[in-house]
């Protein structure tokens, strides 16, 4: 996969990782992907609820390591 | 203006009082239809807190100006954010101290009732989760009937109350939240007890709970005598608390009666559910005043906080002691079951013994309403 920017949340705490990762996905284009890392439980649930409120889309994440790695392509 | 924390406590008080609140939930929108603060007397709004990122401008007109305002998330980050943004904008507002995990852990103690000889039955209502549990205290003395995972809650209690617990029992093997059961009893040196039928699978050791068992609390005899009621699961024990109360775990709700399906024996087990509530409880005295192990629904709470009726009441009301026919009772209990609660399997392989995940892990599985019953 190619990732235009990786963003490192890791050790921060809701809402951080979603606050990081709406400034962070301003710097790439659209159809670009966007890997977020983060530590944070509850990052899954609201990466995949902001990604599909926010037109973006949540194209894979790899939860078996501590660290949570998500890709998100950027939409329109 | 500046921002509020409320407690857990603080937040209890306003559900038994049936208090006016508004509640902007600003979890996303799943988790909120899941799961949320009750209150009768509660107004909400979610929207979620990465809407609000840039500005809560946008839902200033949908806050009310004459009413108090929480602002609940998942663990508080959230809604502290949030929170934050609406004092900017003038509006008295609170958040809810811990979140949701914490709102989910608060215990709130109601006295039951005196006991005979100084005794007292004291109930333990999980608000955020809608589970029972009890302690009966006599004599210097204390059992804790199905303790949940916050152990220093009961030692706190015990303490204030200058008693030690030596007892601690569950009325079977719980699926829906952590016991706490057997960490209070290796924190106080009692003995822990759980019906062997529910425990064949677990690797710990155990004082094993059968039919007919008399245990006392303290030298003035409050009796806890153990009724083996199978159905919820097939070890499910009742206990009659000094020959007054009947502490019937999650066979029988106020207004509900327990799911046979949780460990995947729903058609094993309807019959024996039967046999409880329509025999075994028969042949009780409709005196007993009934102590579930759950409540679901906000109406089962009394004024007073406590959840708790009379049998003869809910031979008369509860619509799960009412279907003649059994072929419909197996129907209502085997099919459109509720949901499963959340992470069941994983919480009774806990209660087993055979995982031990961590504490932040525990929370975690816990999270969500605990789903044992069917209505």
């Amino acid at each position: 996969m190619n990732v235009a920017k990786t963003l490192d949340a890791t050790g921060l705490a809701c809402p951080m990782p979603i606050v990081k990762t709406k400034k962070a996905i301003k710097d790439i284009e659209t159809g670009e992907v966007l890997e977020v890392q983060a530590t944070d439980q509850g990052a899954k649930s609201d990466l995949t609820a902001w990604t599909k409120s926010s037109g973006h889309e949540l194209i894979d994440t790899d939860e078996s390591s501590d660290v949570l790695k998500f890709w998100i392509k950027k939409g329109e | 203006m500046a921002l509020h924390a409320m407690k857990p406590s603080e937040l209890a008080k306003k559900v038994v009082n049936k208090e006016d609140l508004f509640i902007l939930d600003v979890r996303n929108e799943d988790a909120f239809e899941d799961w949320k603060v009750e209150g009768e007397n509660f107004e909400y709004k979610n929207v979620p807190y990465f809407d609000l990122i840039d500005g809560v401008e946008d839902i200033m007109d949908d806050l009310p100006k004459d009413k108090e305002i929480l602002v609940v998330c998942a663990k508080e980050g959230s809604s502290i954010m949030v929170g934050d943004m609406l004092s900017d904008e003038g509006l008295e507002v609170s958040y809810l101290e811990g979140g949701m995990k914490a709102w989910s852990e608060h215990l709130e103690p109601v006295k039951i009732s005196d006991l005979n000889n100084g005794g007292e039955l004291y109930q333990f209502v999980r608000l955020g989760k809608g589970c029972l549990s009890y302690m009966v205290l006599s004599g210097g003395e204390a059992a804790v009937i199905d303790a949940n995972r916050m152990t220093n809650i009961y030692t706190d209690f015990a303490k204030e109350k200058g008693v030690t617990i030596n007892h601690t029992m569950d009325t079977h093997l719980h699926a829906d939240h952590i016991s706490g059961g057997r960490a209070l009893a290796e924190e106080t040196g009692g003995s822990y007890w759980l019906p062997p039928k529910d425990a064949t699978e677990v690797t710990f050791d155990y004082q094993a709970l059968e039919d007919g068992n008399t245990i006392k609390i303290g030298d003035t005899n409050i009796d806890i005598q153990a009724l083996y009621s199978p159905g919820h699961t097939i070890g499910s024990t009742s206990f009659v608390v000094d020959e007054q109360y009947l502490m019937t775990g999650d066979i029988l709700f106020i207004d509900s009666i327990g799911r046979p399906d949780l460990a995947g024996k729903a058609d094993d087990w309807v019959g024996d559910l039967r046999t409880t509530l329509y025999e075994r409880y028969q042949n009780l005295s409709e005196e007993l005043i009934v102590l579930p192990a759950h409540y679901m629904i906000l109406d089962e709470l009394n004024g007073d906080g406590s959840v708790q009726e009379k049998l003869s009441v809910l031979y008369a009301q509860n619509h799960g002691l009412n279907i003649e026919d059994e072929d419909e009772f197996r129907r209502t209990v085997t099919e459109n079951l509720p949901p499963q609660p959340n992470a069941y399997q994983e919480i009774r392989e806990t209660n087993m013994g055979q995982i031990t995940p961590d504490s932040e892990k525990k929370r975690e599985m816990e999270i969500g309403p605990n789903r044992c019953a069917v209505r």
